[in-house]
């Protein structure tokens, strides 16, 4: 399979601050991958110098094969772009700027676009200026929607979207999918990603610190059990290999605890000796992975 | 909660905001007033040596138009011709963008609404506004009176003076307000408030100018009032109760338009636009020109108004021939040799040709301003190349000044045409076409300004201006060194019609804008997108 976004290594500073610190990221073509990080960790910075906007001091990055800083207008007619602040001219109308930016990049599909300005209820005739921050949004969006980019890279697009339009961006995002283009999502709304990647890589201080599909991610951490058993638990289940966070009630017949993927198995079947009545096991959501990449303080970064 | 509510507050705000802005430009104020009065006496330290000097010249009708009125014959009133009028716009220009910035603008970028959700009046932020620009107004006012009064002017006169300043000032803070009303748009804020300021000094231009009972005409210009306050003449203080009552009445005005209109919006109403864009509007330079274009026919439609001005006082001129004192003034002014027609456009073609190059210095900084807004990244994130979009500001910014120029001139030569002094349509665009050169010289600074720094390219390309502008006009008059007065493109246009053309001069000063401009495409092209 072709890879359509490629960084290896890839470090920028802005005077004092680092924002990348060797950043890698593989998007193969066909695949939505949501890029997850919070505010000011590189996210945007690794879009724009994917975009050919930013240089970088050091590393390799390729887009579709080719240089984005040097071969950044060529590359630009297969990419669609939504930044994370929509910015518009205010007096253009919605329909005007769509139209501008599309024909800036090369194109767009007529039926896509009448469907779209549709489906988002945008007033085209509104002028930009009065366009709340959601409708700046929906012009963005619709203007690389309608396209026939075979790569979107947005930038928290729908940060402003209600939850209806967040609905309608999902089902662009799995039609996107269908038509056999790449999208890189970038987001720091969990649900959205966990509902629209394959795959996603969590950046952290300007490093991917977990990549890979959710699947394996939630393979990597650990699941919450909750159980009510017939015989009270004794006190060494805290000693049971890979769990941790345990909480017990004071009959001591319910308890709530924490254990590794690997060792789910083992402490489920020494809770069945104690005789189970319920059993609850959740994977970790993304919000776990999340929170528990970004808990403690990063190894050998300093905290800015 | 009272309306003004937090306005003690905002006003504290609007002062960090402009602590630089606004001191900076009360000390260039003054010192403009205090160093060319200081020069004058030096030159003329008498009353009869000034008369001699420059009493007869400065009826003429063309310096008239210009600086306005002399108010009396003696030193004191001549050492300040040039600095009363010119003053007075320049403080008119201080508190219009002191309202502005702080009204409108904050508007219009949302940061008003997060400060109207907290415990704010609705007039507060109105309030905070005018208050920080009428008390720039002020202080321009007392240290110009100060700084005369310590250069040895008349103390009662230094005072009017000041006060000429203030009714400019004042005027413009309440015609501001109201503009700030209109309409939604900053710009077109701008639009109004700068227009209304421009027919201000048309209409006292006009009137100063004329002769029997047209003379009027400069009472209904506060700009005109602040020539008729007559410092160091008749020192007319009363004039001031008249800006006063203008300004309270215009205040009155804004606010009871800002009383009636939601946060946000503007008293004429957005209609909806088109839906789609047309089908022309795809190219870099199409949408520039496109976005550009209402201030671009604005600054037409100036120009035109100007040349007409210019060409009817042709004839004025013509008239004021027979005294050498008057040629000798406007080439000092700028003009050169030739008939006392030649000499009159030549020096008015001077000061057009900065507004011109203003015109095209707003084009050039537009790319980046487009920039620091945020609606360059996409435009740039699309097949538009880096080269594309600089070049799609370059061209019109270099094109609309030649356009404004060449315009001027033709209508010049239309309105003057048939008067036996006045040059031919062809010699008078070639005068105008002369000023390009140093005009291209100001807008490629201001374009490699905006290619490579675009946080600080305003000030820049509008820093330029100003020196080359001050250089030009006020350097061998203040007394400054030959080499630093060329400095200035200005000082190397020549003084066409009826002046020597230096072919090397003109190429000279081509060949410093395309190297200016050929660094600009470099260095866009080399940095990192804001």
């Amino acid at each position: 399979m072709n890879t359509v976004i490629e960084t290896r290594d890839l470090r920028k500073t802005f005077g004092a601050t680092v924002a990348l610190d060797g950043l890698d990221l593989t998007v193969p073509e066909g695949e939505v991958h949501g890029f997850l990080g919070p505010n000011g960790s590189g996210k945007s910075t690794t879009i724009r110098i994917l975009l050919g906007l930013t240089r970088p001091d050091s590393g390799h990055t390729s887009l579709f094969g080719g240089d984005p800083w040097a071969d950044a207008t060529e590359l630009h007619r297969r990419v669609a772009y939504v930044p994370g602040d929509v910015a518009l001219w205010p007096n253009l109308t919605g329909g005007e700027v769509i139209d501008v930016l599309s024909r800036l990049r090369g194109g767009i599909d007529e039926g896509r676009r009448a469907d779209l300005i549709e489906r988002f209820e945008l007033d085209p005739r509104k002028k930009s200026r009065s366009y709340s921050k959601g409708n700046r949004q929906k012009v963005a969006l619709i203007a690389a929607l309608a396209s026939d980019a075979p790569l979107l890279i947005l930038d928290e697009p729908t940060s402003g979207l209600d939850p209806l339009m967040e609905r309608v961006f999902q089902d662009e995002l799995r039609a996107a999918r269908s038509r056999g283009h790449s999208v890189l999502l970038s987001s720091h709304i969990l649900s959205e990603v966990e509902h629209a990647c394959e795959r996603v890589s969590i950046v952290r201080a300007g490093r991917i610190v977990e990549s890979g599909t959710l699947a394996d991610l939630r393979h990597l951490s650990r699941s919450t059990v909750h159980a009510v058993v017939r015989s009270p638990v004794a006190q060494d289940i805290s000693q049971w290999a890979g769990v941790s966070d345990v909480l017990v009630d004071g009959g001591r017949t319910e308890v709530r605890f924490s254990v590794d993927a690997p060792h789910v198995g083992d402490a489920v079947s020494r809770l069945d000796r104690l005789g189970l009545t319920s059993l609850t096991c959740e994977p970790a959501s993304l919000e776990d992975l999340f929170l528990a990449h970004y808990s403690a303080p990063p190894e050998g970064v300093p905290v800015a | 909660m009272s309306t003004l509510t937090g306005t003690g507050t905002l006003l504290h705000l609007a002062w960090r905001r402009d602590r630089v802005l606004i001191p900076v430009s009360l000390l260039a104020l003054t010192a403009l007033s205090v160093g060319s009065a200081q020069a004058t006496i030096d030159l003329y330290p008498t009353d009869e040596a000034a008369r001699n000097g420059l009493g007869s010249v400065l009826t003429n009708p063309s310096v008239v138009a210009m600086y306005g009125p002399v108010a009396a014959t003696n030193r004191d009133a001549l050492s300040v011709f040039k600095t009363v009028l010119m003053g007075a716009v320049f403080v008119g220009l201080l508190a219009y963008a002191v309202v502005r910035r702080h009204t409108r603008l904050e508007e219009e970028v949302g940061r008003l609404e997060l400060v109207g959700a907290g415990v704010v009046g609705r007039r507060a932020p109105l309030t905070a506004a005018m208050t920080l620009a009428a008390l720039a107004v002020v202080g321009a006012s007392l240290l110009t009176t100060i700084g005369l009064i310590a250069v040895g002017l008349d103390a009662t006169g230094s005072v009017a003076m000041g006060v000429a300043w203030m009714i400019a000032g004042l005027a413009m803070v309440g015609v501001t307000a109201v503009a700030a009303q209109l309409t939604t748009s900053a710009r077109a804020c701008a639009g109004i408030a700068l227009s209304a300021l421009a027919a201000m000094f048309v209409l006292r231009a006009i009137g100063d100018t004329a002769r029997g009972s047209v003379a009027v005409i400069s009472w209904v210009s506060p700009l005109g009032w602040a020539s008729k306050v007559s410092a160091y003449g008749g020192n007319r203080f009363w004039v001031l109760g008249l800006a006063v009552a203008l300004a309270v009445a215009l205040v009155a005005l804004a606010f009871s338009l800002l009383d009636r209109r939601d946060l946000g919006a503007g008293l004429v109403a957005a209609r909806p636009g088109p839906a789609r864009a047309k089908d022309g509007l795809g190219t870099p330079l199409v949408l520039v020109w496109h976005l550009a274009r209402p201030a671009a026919l604005g600054w037409l439609a100036a120009f035109v108004i100007l040349g007409a001005v210019l060409g009817g006082l042709v004839g004025s001129v013509a008239d004021m021939a027979s005294d050498q004192s008057v040629v000798d003034m406007l080439k000092a002014l700028g003009g050169s040799a030739g008939s006392i027609t030649d000499i009159f456009l030549a020096t008015e073609l001077a000061f057009v040709a900065v507004a011109a190059a203003a015109a095209g210095i707003s084009l050039a900084l537009r790319l980046a301003s487009e920039e620091r807004a945020g609606r360059g990244e996409p435009v740039l994130a699309t097949a538009t190349s880096r080269n594309a979009w600089l070049g799609a500001h370059a061209l019109p910014a270099f094109a609309l000044p030649a356009a404004l120029l060449l315009a001027l001139g033709l209508v010049v030569a239309l309105v003057s045409g048939g008067q036996d002094e006045a040059p031919g349509t062809v010699s008078m665009l070639a005068a105008s076409a002369s000023r390009l050169p140093a005009v291209a010289v100001l807008v490629a600074v201001a374009l490699l300004a905006s290619a490579a720094l675009p946080i600080r390219a305003p000030a820049i390309g509008w820093g330029a201006l100003a020196v080359a502008f001050a250089l030009g006009e006020f350097g061998a008059t203040v007394g400054l060194p030959d080499w630093l007065v060329k400095v200035s493109p200005f000082a190397h246009a020549p003084q066409l019609p009826g002046g020597n053309f230096s072919p090397t001069s003109a190429i000279v000063l081509c060949a410093v804008a395309a190297l200016l401009t050929g660094l600009a495409f470099s260095a866009y092209r080399r940095r990192d997108a804001a």
